[in-house]
């Protein structure tokens, strides 16, 4: 009724080429973003800036980047804890050598560190697939958390080596160091995964995107049509690492403020990205959103909810959490294996052929 | 949208009514890698605060209450944590983990509530005038790290001369923090420093056991925690590295670190700083918290190690409470005066005596300069047949000398990154 292409006319190629061809998706769009950028900014406190919405729009970079990689390259990657650190490190090494810096560029820079050294974890992809490019990448994931763990340069010789971000400001309206404020950090933030979300969506509809396509569907048929394979996948490795990287720098700068590489960056971070993308669904920018809330917001959710609203026990509803987010997980895999951008499709499917199915 | 809605539900029904009460946040870890020391910690935690308030009616007529939230040992959790629990009027933090500390401190510092770090965390904190917010008294990993070198020392004749010593540490903040006094340490005593790390959750530690048999160092010290102590115990055994010889710090004596390895674990030792014997307010907490049925845990950890930190740990910070009680003549403290209070806390002789736990920990008092305490530590040995730790010195000193030069120039760098004007704040 409301969702379908008939009577949307398109008089220009440019309307045709949009990224929301059809007018509800358009105007559902433009509400979020309305109310992402114009309406929880004030309503926005501490709890729900640092608990629930920071984790969420970092981890939504981060699974956009990975897939891009995995999702639409086809390149499995299991050193996106490995690449995380790399941002956060650039970031940290970035802010204290540089002090008036502009934070914003800082992420920027990192994010361009990070990519250099994925391209170089990317070379390997040429010769090797599959499974042991997964083996590759978790080489790369154990070298570059005990690189930043051995070196003290790394993180200036701190006794601890724990890193910790200074205070630093946009237009003088400080979001990282301790006297931040809820809406500024998370305007901050989101900022970056519009960005993020903005270049992954056009990327993936142009040349670039198709290639990446080609390579993941069957690499040697696009051999064979013209693709080059170092460029295609060397590009997947750089655009997703930049991803990363920036999401690294966010996580470690805004967010948390002060890591331990091999806490806040270890194998189980790649292994969650991972998750988040497969959940979420390969190949897809809304997946990629959709599975970081899914694991990122669910645990937190529940803990609220077993904890707070239902008084369990802390350690039984620790243990329960991990039981039932499990299960969700086992559930949804089941019942759609290409993830929830999957059911999203599928509901919009059925919404356009509503209130009339045959 | 809709999840986040129902997690507006959710926390909306974790609100609960504000009433007169003292809220007394317990960042706990049940679960994980390290649950084995952190459920003994907080069942001692929690079952003081359940003891004063059933026994004595509160701190000052005020009943304490205590918000338990899991961590899993996870920073990210801590401050999931932190964020939840601090509108509910927390009047001091103690994570009992060292990367949640660092996380925690530029933001404690910020929002005015205390942080209490007792023996881990940034052992700089000791400087009063650089963390207004931060204390870690009775004593921090410089001063157990002091503390071994001194008793090995007066093993030795008081001379450490080309004696080799190892320290096994857990790869993170924690581990690292004794490293560099050691180093200094080294330097003065003449002994030779090697540090093997183990990384996290440290169940793998055959490479550097191997190491250690090869090496063969007349000591070793550990820096672990959780599951790593337990293995690094079975793995000197399965060595046969001397037991006498293989200290480890207080974080890595408890019960449940040396029974899995039997006997073979009989005359392992480690560093405390509560002393650990059967205090009469044992009793107390068996009548009014175990009995009754408002125990933290099954009762089954009351008296073990860590049960006994925990409790020493809330006993500090109701002291500290009544303290603050007394400085500003108002039952209902907020987190500003709980600082004050800390800050001026004093742990006499008498006032342990009198509250049922005699010599638990050594006397000290707080000042604005020193967040440090005394810093003293003693050796305890297991005794595998008996099932006892028993303490083998009394409370030895640190070696200030070492320790104040590098507390200062940490304490000044943290300062000077972060733009603090190092002083004593008159409030």
């Amino acid at each position: 009724m409301f969702y379908r292409e008939a009577g949307d006319f398109k008089t220009r190629y440019a309307d045709d080429a949009q990224s929301f061809p059809i007018a509800f998706d358009r105007y559902r769009y433009y509400a979020v973003m309305v109310l992402a950028l114009g309406v929880v900014p004030f309503i926005v406190n501490d709890y729900w800036a640092n608990a629930v919405l920071l984790p969420f729009l970092i981890w939504s970079v981060a699974a956009i980047g990975l897939n891009i990689l995995t999702g639409y390259c086809g390149q499995v990657s299991l050193g996106t804890g490995g690449f995380m650190a790399v941002g956060a490190f650039a970031c940290y090494k970035l802010m204290t050598a540089f002090p008036g810096l502009n934070i914003g560029i800082v992420v920027l820079l990192s994010g361009g560190v990070t990519a250099g050294v994925g391209v170089l974890f990317g070379l390997p992809s040429l010769r090797i697939k599959g499974f042991y490019l997964a083996v590759a990448t978790l080489a790369a994931q154990f070298f570059l958390v005990w690189l930043f763990n051995r070196v003290p340069w790394f993180y200036n010789y701190s006794a601890s080596g724990q890193i910790s971000a200074p205070e630093r400001t946009v237009f003088g309206v400080p979001v990282t160091g301790p006297n931040t404020d809820a809406w500024a950090t998370y305007l901050f933030c989101l900022v970056f995964l519009i960005g993020a979300a903005w270049l992954a969506r056009n990327l993936t509809r142009g040349a670039v995107g198709r290639s990446w396509m080609a390579i993941r569907d069957m690499d040697i048929a696009a051999e064979i049509i013209g693709v080059n394979p170092l460029r295609a996948k060397l590009t997947a490795f750089m655009v997703s690492s930049f991803l990363v990287g920036i999401a690294g720098a966010l996580f470690f700068s805004v967010y948390l403020g002060a890591v331990e590489v091999g806490e806040a960056f270890g194998i189980q971070k790649s292994f969650l990205v991972l998750f988040m993308v497969i959940i979420g669904g390969l190949g897809s920018i809304f997946g990629s959103m959709a599975g970081a809330a899914f694991m990122v917001l669910l645990p937190v959710f529940l803990k609220n909810l077993l904890v707070g609203g239902l008084g369990w026990d802390t350690a039984l509803a620790a243990h329960f959490e991990l039981v039932i987010v499990g299960g969700l997980i086992i559930f949804f895999l089941i019942v759609e294996p290409h993830g929830l951008a999957r059911l999203w499709e599928l509901a919009k499917e059925k919404l356009r052929l509503w209130p009339f199915p045959h | 949208m809709t999840r986040l809605t129902t997690l507006a539900l959710g926390a909306a029904l974790a609100a609960g009514p504000a009433l007169a009460d003292l809220v007394f946040p317990d960042l706990s870890y049940r679960t994980g890698p390290y649950a084995a020391g952190g459920i003994p910690f907080s069942d001692g935690y929690q079952d003081y605060f359940a003891l004063v308030n059933a026994r004595d009616g509160g701190i000052g007529g005020v009943p304490a209450r205590v918000v338990e939230c899991e961590t899993a040992y996870n920073t990210e959790k801590g401050v999931e944590c932190y964020e939840a629990t601090k509108g509910e009027g927390a009047l001091v933090y103690q994570p009992l983990s060292t990367g949640i500390t660092y996380q925690l401190i530029p933001k404690v510092q910020a929002d005015g509530i205390p942080l209490h770090t007792m023996g881990y965390g940034r052992t700089s904190a000791a400087n009063g005038e650089v963390f207004s917010h931060v204390f870690n008294y009775p004593a921090n990993y410089w001063d157990a790290a002091s503390v071994a070198i001194s008793y090995l020392s007066g093993e030795n004749g008081g001379d450490l001369t080309g004696k080799k010593i190892t320290l096994l540490y857990h790869n993170s903040a924690y581990g690292k923090e004794p490293i560099r006094t050691l180093e200094e340490l080294a330097a003065k005593h003449g002994y030779e420093l090697t540090t093997i790390a183990v990384d996290h959750p440290g169940q793998e530690q055959g490479s550097q056991w191997l190491r250690i048999r090869r090496e063969r160092p007349d000591y070793v010290i550990m820096w672990g925690w959780g599951v790593m102590n337990q293995v690094a115990i079975q793995e000197a055994a399965n060595i046969r590295f001397p037991m006498e010889n293989f200290i480890g710090n207080w974080w890595a004596g408890a019960e449940h670190d040396v029974t899995p390895a039997g006997a073979a674990a009989n005359g392992y030792k480690s560093l405390n700083m509560n002393r650990v014997v059967d205090y009469p307010v044992f009793d107390d907490i068996r009548t009014y918290v175990v009995e009754a049925g408002n125990a933290a845990g099954d009762g089954s950890n009351v008296g073990s190690v860590l049960y006994t930190r925990g409790m020493y740990a809330a006993m500090l910070a109701v002291e500290a409470a009544k303290t603050a009680q007394e400085i500003h003549g108002v039952a209902d403290i907020d987190a500003g005066m709980m600082r004050d209070g800390m800050e001026a806390l004093e742990m006499t002789a008498a006032k342990m005596e009198a509250l049922g736990m005699p010599g638990i920990g050594p006397e000290f008092s707080v000042t604005c300069q020193n967040h440090g305490g005394s810093g003293l530590g003693l050796v305890q040995q297991w005794d595998a047949a008996a099932g006892t730790w028993t303490p083998l010195t009394d409370f030895i000193a640190p070696d200030d000398a070492v320790i104040d030069p590098l507390i200062a120039a940490d304490s000044e760098a943290f300062a000077a990154e972060n733009g603090i004007t190092p002083g004593c704040a008159e409030s």
